[in-house]
């Protein structure tokens, strides 16, 4: 039995503690932004940020976010009113589209501690987030964008 | 693949109205001069199906025909048909098509398969013809509605217009009346808007797929989820072509919530309620297999070393692919000649979205799936074979793909998901880890070329010997079409032939077979084909003491090539000099594949201890004749060129014994945020030239383009795929 908040609403769910939360927000929350990619914490896809740091979801026990609060992508808002999502479309970020969820939740940890961050600062903090199409210029533009409000 | 270059007339069929309001249109593409998807086609045929539907809220829904997996084509191809219809693209919807046969590309001779960069060349006639036929429809039932001539009538977006008088109708007004006619009006290339008059093709409309694909909203195959379903977990065997000897389930069966252990021809399932539970069953299982696979002695570095000997035995037997003049007698009396041994690696596909497909074996015998496919055409009969039932039983819904790359043209996973909700009776989703992914792929071919030039005295090429060894891709995949080149693969030696006027060449191919599955990879051939030829031509420039853009320039006719060259040229400030970084050109224009003019340059510096490339910066200048979203070439050409950075600087499959080696990322590492280049990208698009292919195109370039951009730096030239530290550190020694 685990009990968390996530992107705002209490949750109970009936599981072994040790599985991973990824599998929880999918297989029994349902909620299917978070994308699996590797399971073992390489790829990035599953990130969701526990209160304002960013976290694989494939590496976290639900055991270990007892009482936190989770926000996954669909908690950034419905609307696509999102600073990052206005700056994502804006830049036409996605291409499959699959490791974005997790692109998100990674720079939205990166913004709520370094509003203005550097170039290089962004590269340093997404680094650990694979994308194969290739959308990594996009996706540092598109953090610039959502950095300076735009 | 082959690639036929005419298209043909679609064959418009009257089909009935679909859905209780609207008018709905049904056009079938007919098949095309190439039959190599003919025979898989045909097999399917399915309920007729729609094109576009006008809603009477002036709404108007469009299929999107080919796969969604990044490319665009979710957007793009859409666009053709309103561009015809005359549709206002502020009220268009988009749709994915379900597998039918009406949607096939005339370029897989009619079937429903995403892939090789054909879906814009394929789909760009017909599916403009299909909105000219539909507009048509609309003014005739307009005419007749009002009494006035049909030749009055025109249109404005969503809207019928009489010149006249100028009274309007919307289109959703019209389908509140319309009929379709007993026979649909012919429409023909001379009826479609010429150029000029193109209100949305050649503009950038954003791409559809985007707002859902920032919010969790998007739908892969992963994301498919039924009352009642359950997962399975399959594990298969270390080494390919292995089958389950002896199975020991006592301690999978004891993991809480394991429902079952399923023994399958090919491996072993654990079905379970969910992923993590049917994970730990089948890390819980106990499996011996049967020796005796081919591919059990399959060591891929010695398999290299085998190639490369043949590549430069020209008594070997091979497959001719290409001959003009006399290449013996250009070499025999040749000022110098220039040789060179080449080597690709085995490389793994990576889509970030794992291998998965949900099916449905229901009762009444019909079949239902769920999947991320580029090829719902396959996946049809691959369900219908393996279900024991016909194509017509069997209902295929193509979701987002989370990556394609040539990955999701293959049907094991259609097999491992039909053939267990068959025995389960229950809906089943498959879902393969990443380990699964990364050691059951089929890969790129590993290869062996040997390339040789003849130059006279003026540093001109007079011969050209062209040689590739490999596995074939299509022996396996489609032998029919291994067969309609006569032996030759053009999937594994696309991109042999160059733009380059050389006379008298000799292109040949050795298929060695040794038991591993090799597949369709992001731009197959060209991938290893380029970096040869375009790291040859370098390497050919200096040997005559030629500057490598010169050196191209002089063996380039076509005014195009010229065009993107020196763009590329004048945007790197070619010919700088620097301490620490170089820059290195490629250019590719694969007439046997896209006909997309792609020029690259690329900065590099090297780490002198570990000998890792960096790659600072890569610009391209593309020419991809008549464009439908210029943007959208862009970021095609941009994820190309990181594609290809990562290929060139760290992938690689190796298999000993049979056994894949790598893993999951940590052993298998694509290129990071942290060291992909910086791009520029430009487009210098030519209007009156066809369509070209531009998913793959951006990708060859940059391997040949960073390796010699590492020769003008260190003086070393690298010839092999992937180029590792450690290859670049034992260059630099040798």
């Amino acid at each position: 039995m685990a009990h968390f908040a996530i992107n705002g609403r209490w949750v109970t769910v009936d599981v072994p503690s040790d599985t991973p939360l990824l599998w929880v927000i999918r297989d029994q929350l349902r909620m299917t932004g978070t994308k699996f990619g590797c399971g073992a914490g390489l790829c990035g896809a599953c990130t969701v940020n526990i209160g304002n740091d960013a976290a694989f979801s494939c590496q976290t026990e639900v055991g270990d976010v007892e009482g936190k609060s989770i926000t996954t992508v669909e908690g950034l808002s419905p609307d696509n009113s999102h600073p990052l999502q206005k700056a994502w479309i804006a830049e036409q970020v996605p291409q499959c589209g699959y490791c974005q969820s997790g692109q998100l939740m990674r720079a939205a940890a990166l913004l709520k501690k370094t509003p203005q961050p550097t170039r290089e600062e962004i590269v340093k903090h997404m680094r650990s987030n694979l994308c194969r199409c290739g959308t990594y210029n996009r996706i540092i533009a598109a953090v610039e964008r959502a950095s300076r409000g735009a | 693949m082959a690639a036929p270059t005419q298209h043909d007339t679609p064959m418009l069929t009257r089909r009935g109205f679909i859905g209780s309001a609207g008018l709905t249109f049904g056009i079938a593409i007919a098949g095309s001069s190439v039959t190599l998807f003919d025979a898989l086609a045909d097999a399917a045929k399915f309920e007729p199906n729609a094109w576009i539907e006008i809603g009477t809220d002036n709404t108007i829904t469009l299929i999107a025909p080919a796969s969604e997996m990044g490319q665009g084509a979710f957007t793009s191809l859409p666009m053709l048909i309103a561009e015809e219809l005359d549709a206002d693209w502020s009220r268009i919807k988009v749709v994915q098509a379900p597998a039918g046969k009406d949607y096939g590309n005339p370029l897989f001779g009619g079937a429903q398969v995403t892939g090789a960069s054909r879906g814009a060349r394929g789909y760009f006639m017909p599916l403009r013809l299909v909105g000219a036929q539909a507009r048509r429809v609309l003014l005739l039932n307009v005419a007749e509605q009002w009494q006035v001539p049909v030749d009055e009538l025109t249109t404005k977006p969503n809207l019928v217009v009489d010149e006249k008088t100028g009274r309007s109708i919307s289109y959703g007004d019209v389908a509140k009346f319309a009929k379709l006619p007993a026979e649909m009006p012919k429409v023909a290339e001379a009826d479609l808007k010429p150029q000029a008059q193109w209100r949305l093709i050649g503009k950038d409309l954003p791409r559809l797929d985007i707002p859902e694909k920032v919010n969790g909203g998007a739908q892969y195959g992963i994301d498919m989820y039924l009352p009642d379903m359950l997962y399975a977990a399959v594990m298969r065997a270390p080494v390919q072509g292995e089958a389950p000897d002896t199975v020991d389930d006592s301690e999978a069966m004891k993991v809480a919530g394991v429902i079952k252990v399923v023994t399958l021809p090919f491996g072993v399932a654990v079905i379970a309620p969910d992923y993590w539970t049917g994970l730990k069953g089948k890390n819980a299982l106990k499996v011996t297999w049967k020796k005796g696979a081919q591919a059990e002695s399959y060591d891929s570095l010695k398999v290299l070393d085998d190639y490369a000997a043949i590549a430069k035995d020209w008594t070997h037997k091979s497959v001719v692919g290409l001959k003009t003049g006399d290449a013996d007698t250009a070499f025999k009396g040749a000022a110098k000649v220039i040789t060179a041994d080449y080597r690709s690696e085995h490389v793994y596909h990576a889509p970030i979205e794992p291998t998965n497909t949900t099916a449905w074996v229901k009762g009444d015998g019909t079949v239902e799936v769920w999947t991320p496919t580029q090829a719902p055409t396959f996946v049809t009969l691959a369900a219908s074979k393996v279900a024991g039932t016909t194509p017509d039983k069997v209902l295929v819904h193509t979701t987002f793909l989370g990556g394609g790359f040539g990955r999701r043209i293959e049907q094991d996973i259609t097999v491992d998901a039909v053939l267990l909700s068959k025995i389960m009776q229950k809906p089943i989703k498959v879902l393969w880890s990443r380990e699964d992914d990364v050691k059951n792929d089929k890969y790129r071919p590993a290869t062996a070329q040997r390339l040789e030039a003849a130059l006279d005295h003026h540093g001109k090429i007079v011969g050209w010997r062209w040689r590739l060894v490999g596995e074939s891709i299509f022996r396996r995949a489609l032998p029919p079409a291994l067969e309609a080149a006569k032996g030759f693969d053009t999937a594994v030696c696309d991109g042999h032939e160059t733009n380059y006027t050389i006379p008298n060449q000799y292109h040949d191919y050795v298929e060695d077979d040794r038991g591993i599955d090799v597949g369709f990879w992001r731009a197959v051939g060209p991938g290893y084909t380029i970096f040869a030829i375009e790291t040859f031509m370098d390497e050919l420039a200096h040997a005559a003491g030629k500057d490598p853009l010169a050196f191209r320039l002089e063996h380039l006719d076509d005014p195009r090539a010229h065009k993107v060259l020196k763009a590329v040229a004048d945007m790197a400030h070619w010919g700088r000099k620097s301490e620490d970084t170089a820059l290195g050109l490629a250019y590719a224009y694969y007439p046997d594949v896209w006909y997309c003019h792609v020029a690259q340059i690329a900065e590099v510096s090297v780490d002198k201890a570990s000998g890792a490339i960096r790659v600072h910066k890569i610009w391209a200048v593309v020419d991809p004749g008549t464009t439908i979203s210029p943007a959208n070439v862009a970021y095609q050409i941009e994820g190309g060129a990181i594609f290809g950075t990562s290929a060139a600087l760290h992938e690689r499959i190796t298999i000993t014994g049979g056994v894949v080696k790598q893993s999951n990322f940590h052993d298998y590492p694509l290129l990071r945020i942290n060291e992909a280049p910086v791009l520029e990208v430009k487009l210098m698009p030519d209007p009156t030239a066809r369509v070209a292919g531009v998913g793959e195109s951006g990708l060859p370039p940059a391997a040949p383009a960073i390796a010699n951009a590492v020769y003008a730096l260190t003086g070393k030239r690298l010839r092999e795929l992937p180029m590792l530290p450690e290859r670049v550190k034992a260059a630099a020694k040798a």
